[in-house]
């Protein structure tokens, strides 16, 4: 079994969910001796120094191609695209923008947006046209590759990965991890929108997250609901024992929200309960790990709230530091408006802490050992923090069965199930 | 000589109410959901029930013979949402071929935490009982059956019991047979009877499940069950939820049928009686003493005491509560003292247990509440408002 995999980004450069999915799914398929071709989106001029080696630096129009030791069945293809996981077409623009200063510093004199992508070189000047600019190289290269299916994850890769199969003649399978509805609620982006039921549509089978996800799929998406199989995430277990106890001496309780600061995520509510908790509680705080569109006005929104001193903002956190959030948290609160899935409560409770989580999330149809809540019921999030905060034998209760529980939850599985489906595409053809 | 003791247990928790940190009335009961499933369970179980055995017992005419153990609170909910079910249990007090046993009257785990406490809800119970259907109860049930020695030894020195009831459980008794009477060791009247657990569970459990070998269970075969008891027993205590008829077990797997035919199956072998558990108690004598120093209980396939005490969650929450105990005898508020004792009720606790919260079963049939984490919190949000309470009473009386 031979998967050309249309994915996103790699340890070191882990931004959320999506990269953790695509990393730990591999992995797995990798232990699984099921080869693997990870075609993945990547800024040749990183600021980031990385500690692979690229075989073909110097490729500019078609891929890069490097191996990760331990990974013996995967090659990775990089095609130089500014394309990132959560980008938003704003954001794509800004990101452009950036990139163009900086090579104005580099190169001196002007490097207009048009000159760019008129001249097509790089990458285009707006997303859309980048994404079908990506499924170009990326037919481009599998043309020169050897599969048997074509693995498509989240929307940006879709096209590449209908262009591929259709070039191939191999069954499609497209990876749901999120939709536009999750991420825009009811303000969906047309464009976007087509891109991902076009995926779904031309898809042999579409494998998402959650029956929470799958609903969202027929009904927003109108897929039938026999070529939607369902796959939950599963947690890498923190092996990195290593990390030297925090020696951090507190003497009040803290509160973790980590994710991206965006509506999707439901920041507003996880402030609307740290006001409440508050009101009969006094040596707590609240802190916002992570970055996202919606982060100044959730700054303001704290302060508006007058709870702006027992609310810390600490950015995006990335390796150790987020280890290390996780060693100082009493209780993690994601409040989600709608989550396909949610690693992170998976990888709270692998650092043995308790979880409230949304009911409206695909992360709880597999968590038992965890309190649930519906994102908008404030009042509920706040009795529930509360009373963990309150009551060490319910704490100490969650993190004891909720590690266990975790620890049942394991990538190998979630890469089984994936084959057993690769097989049902392959034997329908 | 094989008779057969009947006796159905008989409850309903008072549930509480979605009752947040940021509550702070003192109304901690679902008055509502109560009631509506006390209703429900009136239509489905105790009338159509009680309108059966009622009838049995007139065709029997005296031969046939039942024993119920009502428990407080559920009485206290019938009077006040379903009284027609009080008058039906009186029609059946009125025949002489029901007894009415006494346990404690909160249905709570108090002979575990305070003995005074314990006493009196027995006390309570059996004044209740004897004012509702004018019986003195003789024989003692403790809630789920738990027991030991001590448990025995207390109630011998209450005075006025001739038995006591527990789980025949295989781990206290060995090779002997639950199909007799013992006597407690350290007690010297006091009797022991054992509750047949196989061929209780084959009613109460196993009835309408169509993996199970025996299915469909027929009057008929369970009569050759009980009858192959003779000659190597004399009693057979069949103890049971009274829930399983129409509740536990629906209507329409036959279960009121099962009932309705049994008694005259049974009867039809000359050798076989129906007895109450105090009649149990006089005709027969111990034939040994069963000796039981750790806790015992009905509950689940460890017979032990995990499905309430099991977690860390349910010890934490019994132990606040049985510590407010000298607290709320101090202040002698009767509301205070009503509260506390309604959620010593061992539901509350059940609720809480983890044992078997992810496979999902009879843990969670029961269950209100959506996990045990979710009835820990609701369970101590109301028990810090009772404690505030306490704190404000003895404050205002100081």
């Amino acid at each position: 079994m031979k998967v050309f995999m249309l994915g996103w980004e790699f340890p070191p450069f882990i931004s959320g969910g999506l990269g953790t999915a695509c990393y730990g799914l591999t992995k797995a398929m990798d232990q699984l001796d099921i080869k693997v071709t990870f075609c993945l989106p990547r800024m040749v001029s990183s600021k980031y120094v990385t500690h692979v080696k690229l075989l073909s630096p110097n490729s500019q129009r078609s891929a890069a191609s490097f191996k990760i030791d331990k990974l013996k069945n995967v090659t990775f293809r990089t095609i130089n695209s500014p394309l990132q996981p959560y980008s938003t077409p704003d954001t794509y623009q800004q990101r452009i923008e950036e990139v163009l200063r900086q090579k104005q510093k580099t190169h001196g004199g002007s490097v207009s947006l048009t000159d760019t992508a008129l001249s097509g070189a790089d990458y285009s000047g707006d997303m859309y046209a980048e994404v079908h600019r990506y499924a170009a190289l990326a037919a481009e290269l599998a043309a020169n590759e050897q599969f048997d299916i074509v693995h498509a994850h989240d929307w940006m890769t879709y096209p590449a990965g209908i262009v591929a199969a259709a070039t191939s003649g191999k069954p499609l399978i497209v990876h749901v991890h999120s939709t536009e509805f999750d991420r825009s609620g009811e303000n969906v982006n047309q464009m976007i929108y087509d891109i991902e039921r076009q995926g779904m549509e031309q898809a042999d089978k579409v494998i998402t997250v959650s029956y929470f996800a799958r609903n969202i799929i027929i009904s927003r998406y109108g897929i039938s609901g026999e070529k939607i199989e369902v796959v939950h995430n599963s947690v890498e277990r923190n092996g990195n024992w290593a990390l030297a106890e925090s020696g951090i001496e507190k003497d009040e309780k803290i509160v973790l929200f980590l994710g991206r600061i965006t509506m999707q995520k439901g920041p507003e509510y996880f402030l609307g309960a740290a006001k409440k908790v508050l009101e009969v509680m006094d040596n707590v705080k609240f802190v916002m790990a992570g970055s996202g569109d919606m982060m100044h006005r959730t700054i303001e929104m704290a302060a508006e709230l007058g709870i702006g001193s027992k609310v810390l903002f600490t950015g995006f956190l990335r390796g150790e530091d987020v280890q290390r959030i996780y060693k100082m948290a009493d209780l993690y609160v994601m409040p989600s408006v709608s989550e396909p899935f949610g690693i992170a409560p998976l990888e709270a409770m692998d650092n043995d802490v308790p979880v409230i989580i949304s009911k409206q999330s695909g992360v709880s149809e597999v968590l038992t050992h965890a309190l649930k809540v519906d994102f908008w019921d404030v009042n509920e999030i706040a009795n529930k923090i509360t009373a963990v905060l309150k009551y060490p034998p319910l704490q100490e209760t969650l993190a004891n069965y909720g590690n266990f529980e975790v620890r049942k939850l394991r990538w190998k599985d979630s890469a089984l199930k994936c084959a057993k489906i690769y097989e049902e595409a392959l034997v329908a053809i | 000589m094989a008779s057969i003791c009947f006796y159905f247990q008989v409850h309903q928790p008072l549930r509480l109410r979605h009752y947040t940190v940021f509550d702070k009335n003192d109304q901690y009961f679902d008055d509502y959901k109560n009631g509506s499933i006390c209703r429900k369970v009136a239509n489905k179980c105790y009338l159509p029930a009680n309108r059966l055995l009622l009838d049995t017992i007139r065709q029997f005419e005296g031969r046939f013979k039942i024993a119920y153990s009502i428990t407080g609170v559920l009485l206290e909910q019938l009077q006040r949402y379903s009284p027609e079910v009080i008058s039906t249990f009186d029609a059946l007090a009125e025949t002489g071929c029901v007894e009415f046993l006494a346990e404690t009257y909160y249905h709570s785990l108090s002979f575990l935490y305070s003995r005074d406490e314990f006493v009196e809800q027995v006390n309570k119970h059996a004044k209740t009982i004897e004012s509702l259907f004018g019986q003195k109860p003789k024989v003692f049930r403790n809630t789920a059956l738990i027991y030991n020695n001590d448990l025995a030894g207390l109630i011998e020195s209450m005075g006025r019991f001739e038995a006591i009831i527990t789980e025949g459980a295989d781990h206290i008794l060995g090779y002997r047979s639950p199909n007799f009477v013992y006597s407690p060791k350290g007690c010297s009247k006091l009797k022991l009877l054992l509750k047949n657990y196989s061929l209780s569970d084959d009613i109460a459990f196993r009835f309408s499940n169509r993996d199970w070998s025996q299915w469909p269970l027929t009057a008929d075969k369970f009569a050759q069950w009980v009858n192959s008891v003779n000659g190597n027993g004399n009693v057979v205590n069949l103890f049971m939820d009274y829930e399983t008829f129409g509740e536990h077990q629906w209507k329409d797997t036959g279960i009121f049928d099962f009932m309705r035919h049994l008694p005259e199956q049974i009867l039809k072998h000359p050798d076989n009686d129906f007895k109450t558990p105090s009649e149990i108690a006089q005709s027969f004598q111990p034939v040994g003493t069963v000796d039981v120093p750790h806790l015992i209980s009905w509950a689940d396939t460890e017979r032990d005491l995990s499905a309430w005490l099991g977690n860390a969650m349910q010890s934490n929450a019994i132990h606040e509560l049985y510590r407010l105990e000298n607290k709320i005898k101090k202040i002698n508020d009767e509301k205070i003292t009503a509260d506390w004792r309604k959620l010593q009720t061992s539901d509350h606790f059940y609720y809480m247990c983890t044992k078997y919260f992810a496979d999902g079963d009879v843990h969670k049939y029961f269950n209100p509440y959506d996990s045990p984490y979710d009835s820990y919190i609701n369970f101590m949000n109301v028990l810090g408002n009772l404690q505030s309470r306490c704190s404000r009473q003895t404050i205002a009386s100081a």
